[in-house]
C-alpha cells in the first residue's frame, strides 16, 4: 500500500512538472514573434497551388509528401487490423437489429451522407472541406449500415478490399513519381495539370480512407460463443 | 493573453491530464483514452500557438488534420489489437497482479 502511494505521487509530480515545463515553454515562444511568416508566404503563394483553399492547397501541393506519408499510415494500419480480425459469418446476426429508428435513421441519411461526402469533396477547393473531411462521412455512412444489418461483401478479405484500401496511396504515389520522370522535382506537378490532378488525388483518397475506416470498424473481432463475455468474470 | 494563447495553455493541461491517465490507470481502454486526450492536448497547441503568434495559420492546421485522421485509425487499430489481446489472456492490463485500483480487472 505505502509502494502504491508512493507510485501516486511520483507519477502526479511528474505529469505537474511535465505539464508546468511545457506551459513555460509556450509562454515564452509566444512572446517572441514567429521566425516565418507561414501564413503570408502561403498566401502569396496560393495561385500557383490549384486551389483556392490554402489548407487543401498545404494538404496537396505544398505539404503532399506528408498527405502521402499519411495515407500509407492509414492503409497500414487498415491492412494490420484487418488481419487480426476473426472473419465471421457474412450477415452477422448479432448485429442484425430490428430498431425501427436505425431503419428510419438509414433510410433518410445513407443518401443524405453520401450528398455530403460528394459536397465536401468538392468544397475542399475553396473552402473548408476535402478528402478527409469526405472519408470521414462516407464511413460513418458505412458504421450506419453496418450497424443495420447490411452485409457488406466487399469488405470481405478479398480483390475489392484489397483494391479500395490501396487506390489512393497507389494514384498518389504515381502522380508523384510521373512527375519526377517527367522532370520535376518527386511530387511537382506539372502546372497545367495541378488542378486537374488535386482532383483525382482528392477523389481515390476520399474513397481510401472512407475504406480503411469502415474496414477497421468493421473488422473488430467479433466475440466468438466459447470465447467469455465482455465484461463477465473469467 | 489571447483566445489562441488560452487554447494552447488549455491543450497543455490536455497533455498532462492524459500523460497521468496513461501512466496511472492500467484499464488498457482507459489508457487508450488517455493517449488520446494527450493526443487532443497536442493538436490544440499546434493550432493555438500559431494563431496566437500571427493570425490562423493553414500549415499547422493541415498537419493537424491529417494528424485527427492517423489518431482515428491509429485508435481502432489499437482497440482492435486490445479485443484480441482480452480474448486470447483474459486480461484488460498488462500487470499481472490485480491492481488495488477500480480501473483494472477486479
Amino acid at each position: 500500500m505505502m509502494m502504491g502511494r508512493m507510485r501516486t505521487g511520483l507519477i502526479v509530480l511528474a505529469c505537474l512538472v511535465v505539464t508546468g515545463v511545457l506551459a513555460s515553454s509556450i509562454w515564452t515562444i509566444a512572446g517572441n514573434p514567429a521566425p516565418v511568416d507561414l501564413p503570408r508566404m502561403l498566401s502569396e503563394n496560393l495561385e500557383r497551388s490549384g486551389v483556392e483553399h490554402p489548407v487543401t492547397a498545404v494538404l496537396l501541393n505544398f505539404r503532399s509528401y506528408d498527405t502521402l506519408l499519411e495515407i500509407g499510415v492509414l492503409v497500414i494500419a487498415g491492412i494490420a487490423g484487418i488481419s487480426m480480425a476473426e472473419t465471421t459469418a457474412r450477415a452477422d446476426p448479432n448485429l442484425r437489429t430490428g430498431d425501427t429508428l436505425l431503419y428510419a435513421l438509414q433510410r433518410w441519411f445513407v443518401p443524405l451522407m453520401l450528398v455530403l461526402a460528394g459536397y465536401l469533396l468538392w468544397a475542399g477547393a475553396d473552402r473548408p472541406g476535402g478528402a478527409f473531411q469526405a472519408g470521414a462521412v462516407l464511413a460513418a455512412m458505412g458504421v450506419l449500415l453496418r450497424l443495420g444489418g447490411t452485409p457488406m461483401t466487399f469488405l470481405r478479405p478479398g480483390l475489392l478490399l484489397r483494391l479500395g484500401l490501396i487506390t489512393g496511396f497507389t494514384v498518389f504515389l504515381l502522380v508523384a513519381v510521373a512527375s519526377a520522370i517527367a522532370g520535376e522535382a518527386f511530387l511537382a506537378y506539372p502546372p497545367a495539370l495541378t488542378r486537374p490532378l488535386i482532383v483525382i488525388i482528392e477523389t481515390t483518397l476520399t474513397l481510401s480512407i472512407a475504406m480503411v475506416l469502415l474496414a477497421l470498424f468493421v473488422s473488430a473481432p467479433v466475440n466468438d460463443a466459447e470465447d467469455p463475455d465482455e465484461g463477465s468474470p473469467t | 493573453m489571447t483566445v489562441p494563447l488560452l487554447y494552447a495553455l488549455a491543450g497543455t493541461v490536455l497533455c498532462g491530464i492524459g500523460l497521468l491517465g496513461l501512466l496511472w490507470l492500467s484499464h488498457l481502454l482507459r489508457k487508450l483514452l488517455a493517449f488520446n486526450i494527450l493526443g487532443s492536448g497536442v493538436f490544440l497547441v499546434l493550432v493555438g500557438l500559431p494563431q496566437h503568434q500571427g493570425g490562423p495559420d493553414p500549415v499547422p492546421q493541415a498537419l493537424v488534420l491529417t494528424g485527427i485522421v492517423v489518431a482515428i485509425a491509429a485508435t481502432a487499430l489499437a482497440v482492435v489489437l486490445i479485443r484480441r489481446y482480452y480474448h486470447l489472456s483474459g486480461m484488460t492490463s498488462l500487470e499481472d497482479e490485480p491492481p488495488a485500483r477500480k480501473g483494472g480487472r477486479q
